[in-house]
């Protein structure tokens, strides 16, 4: 697949089909794949990649890089185009300055795992087939994909690609493996467990801001949480705020609007598992308004900006 | 910096029994930005406002709290007090430590703390008030009235004497409502259409009012002054243009077994009716559900009959769009269904009717001519039971409404006196909990049906009706004689309670207009504003807002319509001031405010910003019409990044009043 994204990369640039091109390339380390902009053949060849560990959604680059002149390419996977399609219901992306390849997703590798596995002083391999062939200080091995998935790719929502200009690779169907499982859990616990879990778990939140910053729901023009006029900025120093209110407050904005991409929680540095609160969002909007997943399609009115008389008054409880 | 002034009312004793109102001017004295604290008798007074005044000017205050009733009873009063001394009234804000405070509270400790939190609020909600300018908007000078029985006829025909124009919206293909199915009035016995047609052709002939029968409201934008109504005119398959109403279709129309609603199905019409004689507009309608044309495309009888060629079979649904300044609900009522009563054999016996359908059956109109037969066998009556308050007065059960139907009592004493009066040789038993008549002549009136008339009157229940051999066996408790009572009847007629239209429901949702749990109009005040919904610009005429007998709907719908006139007869209305504001330096275009903005209020343009390194972007951002926008700030939460806001009712004043209550 990497070399099929890397002649479609360069045959959109020479056709001038594109101005520049949005994917992945490596960056300091094997495993920390990032987005970057391509604007020739030469970078493309040299360092587009499209592995194993191309997880970074692209989709929320496109809100700053469809603004700016000229056309730009991008390759997104099927999650991604959830979250596309969700930000141009948003009015967030000028389409018309986008070209979306979708691509086909296999899953993508999370190096804890990994490691974990005892797969360790990785120097090089091939990360972009069913299995990851790794060349270590202490030989070669191998892992299988399926082995090494990230936990959202384990309970993969769809691999369909709900939108394209043209498509690498098949097209994928909605999956249901279970995705809310772990919510019901927590659901499960009395409320002194589950504060105590959500206690535990966000006192380790070091306020990196990195699931804002990558989130694609999160891409207000002015986040409330940089605005001292909003009046939960400056709470912040007050107390311990991250712990008790800030990914309460995160999860309560992006509601209604987050897809389920994961991002939040792949990228937090300590391991936080964020993308429960938003799938506990979105299991209640579906128990409570009927199905509804953000980004699927352009033309469904979000649930939560959306009153019908026969809309129910759900009290505590009601939804678990 | 601000100057804040504190001015603590005792009401009476209203406030000061539960509240130490001097511990609360003291302890509100010590809060930042307040240079002046005082207490008082009756701030609403003369003297009161005068004090305020006086204060305002000798301690150059900038903003005002108030603690005393709720802001509905003399925020305005206080506003006006201030503007007067020279400050913006939008500088003033109620604490309310009467009505959630004193009034709840026994302990006065407990009181007093509480109201020193109030107003510590209040006081920190002030000081990040910024004065605001109340603009005008234009008012369009023509009412709307959703309902053409006698609520809205008389509604509109009141208006339209003023000089406005009113346009009627009737569901039903001729305007006319329930009167028309009734046969004679209480307490005169007056006959009811004699004293309803003439009103129903003074509002066709009028030229100030416009009838839009067979049509339903089917949105509503807008606000008070400025409504655009969307009106669904539902094809009769009839140019009502070219339909002289001469009824030639009517009778050789071939499908003739279509149950005929005017005289609630008791017999049949043809598929193209005329619902009765004096219909208005007298025009002919093809009844789509049992049309042999419309249904199999074979037919077309009433075409070639119609000399006018008014017969359109491709008719379809049109949608106008009207603009109104206010608009008038008049949906009337229905008695309810009664398939939950089986003990009365409601649905076992064509002999058990409701009192409607007891008046087709008397009416000269009626399916018997006006002679009263007993549907099943169309024989002569001869015991007639009458049970009231069936699905009325049930408190807390599953069936029924818990409401009193208040037109019952005196319809069936109108029934039996018409009854024993035509037909002497009957007997008559009215079972009641109990009888209320209340109103002019009311009582006179029962009492002649008691007195006079020889109606038996029997203070108790009946539990069961069993149809047996072609009569009815009544089972009925006596209370007062303490026995029980098996009637043979031949007839049974039930006072089923009357409840609003299914109609009412979505329309109050298009409207705003609040209902209560029994889908009845909710009025803006139980007492001095009867007529008026809390929505600005709605207007209650009749059974919608609660039960009624003709009399009271007729002067409920002038009272209406004497509200109408007087907003329709200003050319502007002030705006409130309160209204959303969005920040375009915040604001993504995301459209979240634009779907739940009620009003409409809510657009978007592209403007142009200046970016980094010196260029230019384009942004797409939300722009509020303050004329539209009423305030309900549903935006300001929809919003993801704060962007939009409530002028006077600001995120950040809220938070800070939520954290001087959490100090």
């Amino acid at each position: 697949m990497q070399e099929q994204v890397r002649a479609k990369a360069k045959a959109l640039l020479e056709s001038g089909v594109c101005d520049r091109i949005l994917a992945w390339k490596t960056g300091e380390f094997f495993y920390d794949v990032t987005p970057a902009v391509f604007t020739s053949v030469e970078e493309i060849d040299r360092d587009l990649v499209y592995n194993a560990f191309c997880g970074a959604n692209l989709s929320k680059y496109l809100i700053a890089e469809s603004r700016k002149g000229g056309k730009v390419g991008a390759f997104l996977k099927p999650c991604d185009t959830y979250s596309f399609q969700q930000l141009l219901k948003e009015h967030r992306i000028r389409r018309e300055n986008t070209y979306i390849v979708g691509v086909a997703c296999e899953g993508m590798a999370d190096i804890e795992t990994i490691r974990a596995a005892g797969i360790k002083g990785v120097t090089g391999g091939d990360f972009t087939g069913e299995t990851l062939t790794f060349e270590t200080l202490y030989g070669a091995k191998t892992m299988a994909r399926a082995e090494a998935l990230a936990e959202r790719c384990k309970f993969c929502k769809s691999k369909k690609l709900v939108i394209f200009d043209e498509l690498l690779g098949e097209q994928g169907e909605e999956q249901d493996v279970g995705r809310f499982d772990e919510v019901k859990r927590l659901e499960a616990m009395s409320d002194e467990e589950r504060f105590a879990f959500w206690q535990q778990e966000l006192s380790k939140c070091i306020r990196c801001n990195a699931c804002r910053n990558v989130c694609p729901a999160c891409s207000c023009e002015k986040c409330v949480f940089d605005n001292p006029n909003s009046g939960v900025e400056n709470k912040a120093a007050a107390s311990s705020f991250e712990e008790q209110l800030f990914h309460i407050i995160r999860a309560f904005h992006v509601a209604g609007r987050c897809t389920d991409c994961g991002e939040c929680s792949r990228v937090c540095p300590q391991h936080i598992p964020l993308h429960l609160l938003n799938r506990k969002f979105i299991k209640d909007i579906n128990e409570i308004y009927g199905p509804y997943q953000a980004g699927a399609d352009a033309d469904t009115r979000p649930p939560l900006l959306t009153y019908e008389t026969g809309d129910p008054e759900p009290r505590r409880g009601d939804a678990g | 910096m601000q100057r804040i002034g504190v001015f603590v009312c005792w009401c009476g004793s209203n406030i000061a029994a539960t509240v130490d109102v001097e511990a609360v001017s003291q302890a509100l004295s010590h809060e930042a930005g307040v240079v002046f604290s005082t207490n008082y008798q009756y701030m609403c007074s003369q003297a009161g406002q005068e004090m305020i005044q006086a204060a305002i000017h000798e301690h150059r205050l900038t903003g005002v709290v108030i603690c005393s009733c709720s802001p509905r009873m003399h925020e305005n009063t206080f506003r006006k007090t201030c503007e007067r001394a020279g400050i913006n009234p939008y500088m003033v804000e109620i604490a309310n430590i009467r009505e959630q405070c004193s009034w709840i509270h026994k302990d006065k400790a407990v009181g007093t703390e509480k109201a020193i939190i109030l107003g510590r609020a209040a006081i920190a909600k002030v000081l990040l008030n910024a004065p605001l300018t109340a603009g005008t908007s234009p008012v369009t000078k023509r009412a709307l009235v959703i309902g053409g029985g006698i609520a809205g006829i008389q509604t509109a025909l009141d208006i339209a004497d003023a000089g406005f124009e009113v346009d009627i919206v009737e569901k039903e293909p001729t305007i006319g409502g329930k009167m028309t199915q009734i046969d004679k009035t209480f307490p005169t016995l007056d006959c009811a259409a004699c004293i309803l047609t003439p009103k129903m052709v003074d509002a066709a002939q009028n030229e100030k009012i416009k009838i839009y029968a067979y049509s339903q409201v089917e949105a509503v934008k807008g606000f008070v002054g400025n409504f655009t109504v969307t009106i669904r005119r539902k094809a009769r398959y009839v140019d009502e243009e070219k339909c002289t109403g001469c009824g030639l279709c009517t009778e050789k129309c071939p499908q003739k077994k279509v149950p005929n609603a005017f005289n609630l199905g008791l017999d049949t019409r043809r598929a193209i009716y005329i619902p009765f004689a004096q219909a208005v507009p007298k025009i002919a309608t093809i009844d789509a559900d049992y049309c042999t044309m419309l249904k199999t495309g074979k037919c077309g009888v009433c075409s070639k009959v119609c000399t006018a060629g008014a017969i359109d079979y491709h008719q379809q649904d049109t949608l106008i769009e009207e603009h109104y300044g206010a608009i008038v609900v008049a949906t009337g009522y229905n008695p309810i269904q009664l398939d939950q009563f089986d003990e009365f054999a409601y649905s076992h016996s064509p002999d058990v009717v409701t009192s409607l359908e007891l008046e087709r059956l008397m009416n000269a109109a009626g399916p018997t001519g006006g002679t009263l037969l007993r549907p099943s066998d169309k024989t002569h009556p001869h015991t007639l039971v009458f049970v009231q308050c069936v699905g009325s007065r049930c408190d807390g059960g599953e069936k029924g409404k818990p409401y009193c139907s208040k037109i019952c009592c005196m319809y069936t004493a109108k029934h039996a006196m018409l009854i024993r009066e035509k037909y002497p040789d009957t007997e008559v038993y009215v079972f009641y909990i109990d009888v209320r008549t209340p109103g002019k002549n009311f009582d006179e009136f029962y009492r002649r049906a008691v007195e006079e008339y020889g109606v038996h009157y029997i203070k108790g229940m009946v539990g069961k009706v069993t149809p047996q051999n072609g009569k009815l066996y009544v089972q009925a408790a006596d209370l007062l004689g303490g026995q029980q009572l098996k009637i043979e009847a031949d007839m049974v007629v039930l006072a089923a309670a009357i409840e609003p239209d299914k109609s009412a429901r979505p329309l109050a949702t298009m409207l705003t207009a609040s209902m209560d749990t029994n889908d009845f109009f909710t009025e803006a005040h139980p007492k001095l504003r009867p007529v008026e919904s809390p929505t600005a610009g709605i207007f209650l005429s009749g059974a919608c807002q609660g039960p009624k007998d003709i009399p009271e709907t007729v002067a409920q719908a002038g009272a209406a319509a004497s509200k109408v006139i007087g907003l329709l007869v200003k050319d502007h209305l002030v705006c409130n001031p309160c209204v959303a504001e969005s920040n375009e330096l915040m604001c993504n275009g995301c459209s979240a405010c634009e779907k739940v903005c009620p009003y409409g209020a809510i657009t978007y343009i592209d403007k142009e910003f200046r970016g980094p390194n010196r260029t230019t972007l384009l942004r797409r951002i939300a722009q509020v019409n303050p004329a539209v926008c009423q305030g309900c700030g549903a935006c300001t939460v929809a919003c993801p990044s704060g962007a939009m806001d409530l002028k006077g009712f600001s995120n950040g004043q809220i938070m800070a009043e939520v954290d001087a209550i959490c100090r």
